[in-house]
């Protein structure tokens, strides 16, 4: 099922948690929204599920607007980030929840409902579990079970907020894996929320950044990483560090001193230069470089992270070494990142 | 190759560490300061009851409870508490459900307001029945035109149990809905129910425990109570007598036997209500400690 969020706004007693978001979601696509706490991803995932309702804007589900369905009318599977398994029910009348509070002709028999639960147990590896309860499980088992239950009633939307913020390191590369196999047999539309970008980028078809109730990006994992669209979304993602720059003539200034980087588009006046602090050229003299005093260098398994101090002003900025590189023995570093993006100064 | 490291623990003797325990003596006479206040507050009342009922005899005791008066008191006594209970079951449930589930103005308001009954004297609240529902009451004038008697009649006695009772059921329920949270709930709605079924399937069983351990205490109160019963019933005999008042009225009368009968059945109350308490505790208990692991 495709899911278009239409410039939805919302607020929470007049404090707004989402301004104005648009969002296509394909049929069938894994989506995450990724984003620091307070930037409104779970309010989006909420408001998608029917939790909430937005105060401006309109939710789609295919071609019918769903804003004013409930969420019993939107069916979609939702798994909440700390399960909200039935504590009183068995696994496997958890799973059946679902099927048995349909009425009339919609709701299959007891037995039907029965091996619906196992099949879907099966699915999620649990097999055998039906008559524990969920306070016999353990963490992982029991997002296994929130899993299986919100894919009882087969939703249109399969929505997931934080799925693994409750689980250890191990587990959660566990079940990331298995998440994504289990979406590609089942080709649910899934949506699901996160705070952690390796967990957003290895599992999803795209990621959607957010920050202070807006969507800053959206992309694929590649697209993010290596094209951010801004000074936000580069430092949210991934390692990256930035120096206030002047652009004149088509060259990129720090101070009275250009830096070797060509900027030929860029409007002149102030910028933000942004980089990765891996991808840089060290160099040995400097006509055309960023040269900076080593303030602090720590050992960073495999990599050796640089502080220096840049320019007149002291500006901080970190670069990456390989670890037995000589230049980490100096006093005096220069350097030219290899690639790099200039933001407008804000 | 080195053995791995062997790391053993001294067993604990003490399950208390030595620097929170009190020197022997202390703790002596903390302990029979402790038995003798039980002693001579609690468990001697009760023997006294007991002994005081039984003494002309098993024929006398249960002659005295065959009175006629004795038993309408007791009857009365049950009807008031298979009203009042119910109704502060439902009225406990709601308000525990609106307080701890939704976010309103006046909600702190409305929980001080609960807890009135508990901070006001009993005789105080049976006063205000009577300066609202007495023949120079504020309703007086209408009740009395339309033929309807509530004070000095069962209504009434029924009206006083209802709000000296009525914290009870809510008390309890409220910070155990409130730690419960909405999450099972949305999850329920998420999956199709509708509000009736997430309420039935959900939040009942989540709270049973506690919803039974509130209605125990709710009855106890009920068919316990003096003060604002005895200000609103007009001590009729056989017709507005609940137990406790019938207790006094044999007391007064120099009935020992009788009013002991009567009140070893109130002190058997207690003590059933105490053992069941005591019960729930433990199996609501560990309930609550499930609800916190999960």
């Amino acid at each position: 099922m495709e899911v278009r969020v239409v410039n939805v706004r919302k607020e929470f007693e007049r404090f707004p948690a989402l301004h104005d978001v648009s969002l296509d979601i394909k049929s069938g696509e894994l989506i995450a929204l990724l984003g620091p706490s307070g930037s409104g991803k779970t309010t989006l995932l909420r408001l998608i599920a029917g939790l909430e309702r937005p105060t401006k804007g309109a939710i789609f589900f295919g071609e019918e607007d769903a804003s004013q369905k409930s969420i019993q009318e939107r069916n979609v599977g939702f798994v909440f980030q700390h399960y909200a398994l039935f504590r009183h029910m068995t696994v496997a009348d958890n799973i059946g929840f679902g099927l048995k509070v349909r009425h009339g002709a919609a709701r299959p028999p007891a037995h039907e409902i029965r091996r619906r639960a196992s099949e879907l147990l099966d699915l999620v590896q649990l097999s055998g579990l039906e008559k524990r309860y969920p306070a016999q499980l353990s963490g992982g088992q029991r997002q296994r079970v929130a899993l299986a239950r919100a894919m009882a009633i087969e939703p249109k939307v399969l929505l997931l907020d934080e799925p693994f913020g409750a689980l250890d390191a191990q587990v959660r590369r566990e079940l990331r894996r298995w998440l994504r196999d289990i979406h590609d047999r089942t080709g649910h539309t899934t949506v699901f929320v996160t705070h952690d970008q390796e967990e957003a980028l290895e599992l999803a078809d795209r990621v959607v950044v957010m920050s202070q109730g807006r969507i800053e990006q959206v992309g694929s994992a590649d697209e993010i990483y290596d094209t951010p669209n801004s000074p936000f979304v580069y430092s949210f993602i991934g390692e990256s560090s930035s120096l206030p720059v002047k652009v004149d003539n088509g060259e990129v200034w720090i101070a009275d001193r250009p830096i070797g980087l060509s900027a030929p588009h860029a409007p002149p006046g102030e910028a933000v230069l942004c980089f990765r602090p891996h991808d840089v050229d060290l160099l040995d003299g400097c006509s055309g470089c960023i040269a900076g005093t080593v303030a602090a260098s720590r050992r960073v398994a495999g990599t050796r992270r640089v502080e220096l101090e840049v320019g007149g002003e002291r500006q901080r900025v970190e670069i990456e070494l390989p670890v037995d590189h000589p230049a980490a023995q100096k006093s005096r570093v220069a350097f030219r990142p290899r690639r790099w993006k200039l933001f407008p100064a804000g | 190759m080195a053995d791995p490291e062997i790391i053993s623990y001294e067993p604990q003797h003490e399950s208390r560490s030595a620097a929170v325990t009190e020197s022997r003596p202390v703790r002596i006479t903390l302990t029979l300061l402790t038995l003798a206040f039980l002693v001579i507050f609690l468990l001697l009342p009760l023997i006294i009851v007991f002994k005081e009922a039984f003494a002309k005899g098993v024929g006398a005791y249960f002659a005295s409870l065959g009175d006629a008066d004795t038993r309408s008191a007791i009857r009365l006594t049950l009807l008031v508490a298979a009203i009042a209970v119910p109704l502060n079951l439902i009225f406990g449930l709601s308000a525990a459900w609106a307080i701890a589930k939704f976010e309103f103005k006046g909600k702190a308001f409305l929980t001080t307001l609960i807890d009135l009954p508990f901070s006001v004297s009993p005789v105080i609240s049976g006063l205000v029945y009577v300066l609202l529902f007495g023949a120079q009451g504020l309703l007086g004038e209408w009740l009395k035109a339309h033929g309807i008697q509530i004070l000095f009649a069962v209504p009434g006695i029924v009206l006083a149990t209802v709000f000296v009772t009525f914290p009870f059921v809510a008390r309890e329920l409220i910070p155990l809905m409130q730690e419960q949270g909405n999450g099972d709930e949305e999850a329920a709605l998420s999956l199709g129910a509708n509000g009736w079924q997430a309420f039935w399937y959900v939040t009942l069983p989540n709270i049973k425990w506690g919803l039974l351990y509130g209605v125990l205490l709710c009855n106890a109160r009920a068919m316990g109570e003096f003060g604002a019963v005895s200000v609103v019933s007009g001590h009729i005999r056989g017709l507005t007598n609940t137990m406790p008042l019938h207790v006094e009225i044999l007391y007064n009368e120099y009935n020992a036997v009788g009013a002991f009968a009567v009140a070893s059945l109130l002190a058997g109350l207690a003590l059933v209500t105490l053992v069941l308490k005591t019960l729930l505790e433990m199996r609501y208990g560990a309930e609550i400690a499930a609800t916190r692991g999960h």
